[in-house]
């Protein structure tokens, strides 16, 4: 497949390093070693600490521009090949195509900066060159993520219609209870309250009307049982959460800065955090006999180990309710995540787009980053930044309007000038003041939207167990976080992959693998159950028994 | 970058967590006149009853010419819940759905035959290789992102839309190299001043990826001369670029043969190394008079730039609601075949009649033939052809005449006195008292 063949080619070309390095290392010593002999005392020692410095520089040039001829001249390969698009149609190695072609692939592996040079051709004629960024963005379509999402679209099921289709349980879409109840019983206001077009086509304020905001603002209010009171004016509205992470991460970091995010996460920071921003995401690995909270030790050793390598840290992503574990942060843990920030000087960016579907709340509640600032000072309030996403809690998401939530006025003042490139279309926002202010309408959908996460959510954990998989304590959001370590051929990232492989190709579904949320141990899987009704949880169930019994009759 | 920082525990709360350079840089640009002059507006609108005297905006080039045409079609073949499609309310079920950045189909295929109307059928649009974004804001600065690495420069002829400043050069660390123009030519890209300006970018070191030009060109309202962009294209080839053309405007054009997208000039050639590096940025905020929507797209021949962009269009989706709503009404050939004809022919009107009243009043315009706005020349009534001159001349006009138009400079134009004022913003009224303060204070300049 082909993660393979890319992990093949890159540690390949990483061991012909190594040894090139090795081989420099050990002719110095020998120099030294009898050059010491030679002149004794201070300066002996001096001679001999530059020496093999010199020696180590000079060899690091000629190391550099060799490797620099090189690529210009695979690059000269690439762009004299006859070949016009010489990176393939479909983002995958096709071992068909001519040699440059198959070059330029393998070493999409490679650091960026080197992919770099040889996607730009020294003389015209060649095919004309992209970013950098392109070939990131093409490499990570080989993922998991994005093969399953692919299936899915060409196969999906339906229980009538195509009932030995893929099972989408990949992805976070609540269309089950959608706005079809208001919409039947309100069909004029669905198009906006009769305002005519005349109303909604110019040109509005890009962070979003004022009126949308105050709605959005009460809703965040509601969702934290008015333990928090949330200021419209604090908020930016933006075109989906995605956007509003990548705002945040274009306002915080610089290129080449980073953020911490506490592993298991969402397979979306990659694209949001880093793909346009140039800033990177270091990852802080919480283990199961921890429940995958987050150790404060280990957050410290990943931000020291950060320091040492002269990578800053600019702040520290946590999502709450949590993504893929669903779990609720305590306050104690909120609490020590502020400390942390306040005495490094960082950012914490609140990832709470699930705060209003949290369907279980018997071992805690939902508490906002927002209520642990209230009573803090300025300075501290001024280093939070919340996340809040409307399609998650009302089953929204075509609809692309999300918000960013901030004490802190210059943040909210970039970010505001930031949303003329991602902006809520006005229609949209038109829809949103009508449906969401009607208090009754509200408090109907948010009650019914719980109960039935709650119900579609112990089904499934049942029926997990059932067949002896294990999941980890979920309190909201749409996702179950299941242990299918037993199902693997080998405790590796390659016996996940296959595992992966054959709940699609066999079970037809399809589920996030552990290594797209970054989990530092294979074998856990994310389902997404927010699609499922309740009769399709058994139709999902013996797709995974088939694929046990397979699991278990070839292990 | 890279760089070792001392970042010590420290125990004084006196240190606020910093920003980002993005974020405190004035890159944004909203600090030219261009803005400015919104501000005066917002701050004193001019209403026809309630404030005869506030400030008319001609600034900001919208288009409200047509708006009774949408709002007929609308209402007559879509009562009530017709917004979710031809369904009514259970179509109401798929918007909701997760939003794929593939776009509705039936919204792309729409789109794309709309833009082929609009060339009039001498172009084909393949619905597979549009993709959408929030706005041709947006557009322009993902291309960016694709085309580009940071501190790599765009060639962009001026006067250019001051937006640009933002869009193109904000977030993406890339830079814009002008390529000048003025009026002996009016304003027309010459092979010279393309060379000149790429050469001024290699002298500073500058990695040229690509030339993007507007066409119809805002802020000139003209459109660009096919020879001119047979050179364009020559030129990306020779030096191995890209060519952006951001046709937003080009249904906005007066008389459809007068326009030529850089889609015709393609569309005839077979040398895939040729197309790929053609990409086209298109909205219908312009042209249907829906800035409000964020409906914008780009369309490229080049698989790669496709597909990246299409991920890349995660951050700036439009909404599924926008795109059924607009769906059908872009797909009905006889409808848009309708709006575009009449669209234009008022816009036509609108032009003539601004620039008859101007030349009566002894301005000139540049001969322009497309857009909601116009080039005017008011180069003979500065004292010192300077950018402060320039900039007084602009302030004299805001605050007496109380009237927003957009200075030359803040299109970084090297020839001072030029002014954008749009026209299809507003009422005929409403010109026609633009029209009128324009009048009074040229005579009463003429007086002294």
């Amino acid at each position: 497949m082909t993660r393979t063949e890319t992990n093949r080619s890159r540690s390949s070309n990483s061991n012909s390093e190594n040894s090139r390095d090795g081989g420099g290392g050990t002719t110095g010593m020998r120099i030294i070693v009898p050059l010491q002999g030679v002149v004794q005392g201070r300066g002996g020692l001096f001679l001999g600490s530059v020496i093999p410095c010199a020696f180590f520089y000079f060899f690091q040039f000629y190391l550099k521009r060799n490797r620099k001829n090189e690529s210009d001249n695979s690059g000269e390969q690439n762009s004299s090949a006859s070949t016009p698009n010489s990176v393939s149609n479909s983002g995958f190695p096709d071992p068909t195509r001519s040699q440059s072609a198959g070059h330029l692939t393998e070493l999409t592996g490679l650091p960026r900066s080197l992919s770099r040079i040889l996607l730009s051709p020294r003389h015209s004629g060649g095919a004309v060159s992209v970013s950098g960024r392109v070939n990131s963005v093409i490499k990570g379509g080989d993922s998991p993520y994005y093969v399953g999402q692919k299936r899915v679209e060409e196969d999906p099921y339906d229980e009538l219609g195509n009932p030995d289709g893929v099972i989408q349980l990949g992805l976070a879409q609540n269309n089950k209870l959608s706005l079809d109840d208001w919409v039947l019983e309100n069909p004029k206001e669905a198009i906006s309250d009769g305002l005519s077009i005349c109303g909604i086509a110019s040109y509005e304020p890009s962070d979003g009307l004022m009126e949308l905001k105050m709605v959005v603002a009460g809703f965040m209010t509601e969702a934290t049982k008015n333990s928090v009171s949330f200021d419209p004016s604090q908020l930016v509205l933006t075109s989906g959460a995605s956007s509003a992470i990548e705002i945040l991460s274009f306002c915080l970091a610089d290129s080449g800065n980073a953020f911490l995010v506490p592993t298991p996460c969402s397979p979306g920071y990659d694209r949001d955090v880093k793909w346009r921003t140039g800033v990177d995401i270091i990852h802080v690995p919480c283990r199961s006999a921890d429940n995958f909270n987050i150790s404060m030790v280990v957050l410290d050793r990943a931000f020291y180990q950060a320091k040492k390598r002269g990578v800053r840290i600019r702040g520290i992503i946590i999502s709450n309710p949590s993504n893929p574990m669903g779990s609720l942060l305590s306050r104690e843990n909120l609490y020590a995540l502020l400390d942390f920030a306040r005495e490094r000087n960082i950012h914490i960016i609140s990832n709470e787009i699930f705060a209003g579907s949290v369907h279980h709340e018997e071992d805690g509640e939902f508490v906002s980053m927002a209520e642990i600032v209230d009573t803090e000072e300025n300075i501290d309030r001024e280093r939070v930044h919340i996340v809040y996403d409307l399609s998650k809690d009302l089953s929204f998401p075509g609809l692309r309007s999300a918000a960013i939530y901030s004490f802190n006025e210059s943040v909210l003042s970039a970010s505001r000038k930031l949303t003329t490139l991602s902006p809520v279309s006005s229609p949209t926002q038109h829809l949103l003041i009508s449906a969401i202010s009607k208090p009754k309408f509200v408090q109907r959908f948010v009650n019914s939207n719980r109960q039935r996460l709650q119900s579609t959510y112990t089904l499934l954990v049942k029926g997990l167990k059932d067949l002896g998989i294990e999941c980890t304590r979920s309190n909201g959001g749409f996702y179950c976080w299941a242990d299918m370590r037993g199902l693997m051929s080998s405790y590796s990232e390659k016996g996940e992959i296959e595992l992966w492989n054959k709940l699609l190709n066999i079970g037809k579904i399809n589920v996030i693998p552990g290594s797209c949320c970054h989990c530092i141990e294979p074998g856990w899987f994310r389902f997404c159950f927010s699609n499922l009704s309740e009769s399709d949880v058994p139709v999902v169930m013996n797709r995974i028994r088939k694929v046990c019994e397979t699991c278990k009759s070839q292990n | 970058m890279g760089l070792p920082m001392m970042m010590e525990r420290s125990s004084n709360n006196n240190n606020v967590a910093e920003l980002s350079r993005v974020a405190v840089s004035d890159t944004h640009g909203e600090d030219s006149p261009y803005f400015a002059g919104w501000k005066a507006y917002d701050e004193n609108p001019y209403h026809e009853s309630h404030n005869p005297s506030g400030v008319i905006q001609m600034g900001l080039a919208e288009n409200q010419v047509s708006f009774d045409l949408l709002e007929t079609y609308l209402e007559k073949k879509n009562p009530e819940g017709s917004m979710w499609g031809s369904k009514g309310a259970p179509g109401f079920r798929e918007n909701a759905l997760f939003q794929d950045y593939h776009g509705l189909t039936s919204f792309r295929q729409a789109m794309a035959s709309f833009m082929e109307q609009i060339r009039g059928g001498k172009a084909r649009f393949d619905p597979d290789r549009i993709v959408l974004t929030a706005g041709a804001t947006a557009a322009n600065e993902l291309l960016t992102f694709i085309l580009a690495d940071p501190n790599d420069a765009l060639l962009v002829p001026t006067p250019y839309y001051p937006g640009f400043d933002r869009d193109l050069r904000w977030r993406t660390g890339v830079k814009i190299v002008p390529i000048h123009c003025d009026s002996s030519n009016h304003f027309q890209i010459t092979p010279e001043a393309l060379e000149s300006a790429y050469q001024t970018a290699r002298d500073a070191n500058i990695r040229v990826r690509g030339v993007l030009i507007t066409n119809p060109s805002n802020p000139l309202g003209a459109t660009v001369q096919k020879k001119v962009l047979e050179d364009l294209l020559d030129f990306s080839v020779r030096k191995n670029i890209h060519l952006v053309s951001d046709e937003i405007y080009s249904g906005s054009v007066f008389h459809a043969s007068e326009f030529t997208s850089v889609a015709e000039i393609v569309e005839n050639i077979d040398d895939v190394s040729v197309k790929e590096r053609v990409h086209i940025v298109y909205s219908l905020s312009k042209d249907l008079g829906l800035p409000g929507f964020r409906v914008g797209t780009i369309y490229s021949y080049n698989d790669n730039v496709v597909r990246t962009a299409r991920r890349m269009s995660s951050f700036t989706l439009v909404s599924s609601q926008t795109q059924h709503m607009l769906a059908s009404m872009l797909s009905d050939e006889e409808f848009t075949e309708k709006y575009i004809r009449i669209n234009r022919e008022r816009l036509r009107k609108r032009y003539e009649t601004i620039v008859e009243g101007l030349k009566k009043t002894g301005i000139e315009c540049l001969k322009g033939n497309a857009g909601l706005f116009c080039w005017m020349n008011l180069g003979f009534l500065l004292d010192n052809k300077t950018k402060e001159g320039e900039l007084e001349l602009w302030d004299v006009i805001l605050k007496e005449l109380k009237l927003n138009i957009s200075p030359g400079s803040s299109c970084h134009c090297l020839e001072f006195g030029w002014f954008r004022v749009c026209f299809a913003n507003m009422s005929e009224k409403t010109l026609d008292i633009a029209l009128k303060r324009i009048h009074e204070f040229m005579d009463r300049r003429r007086r002294f």
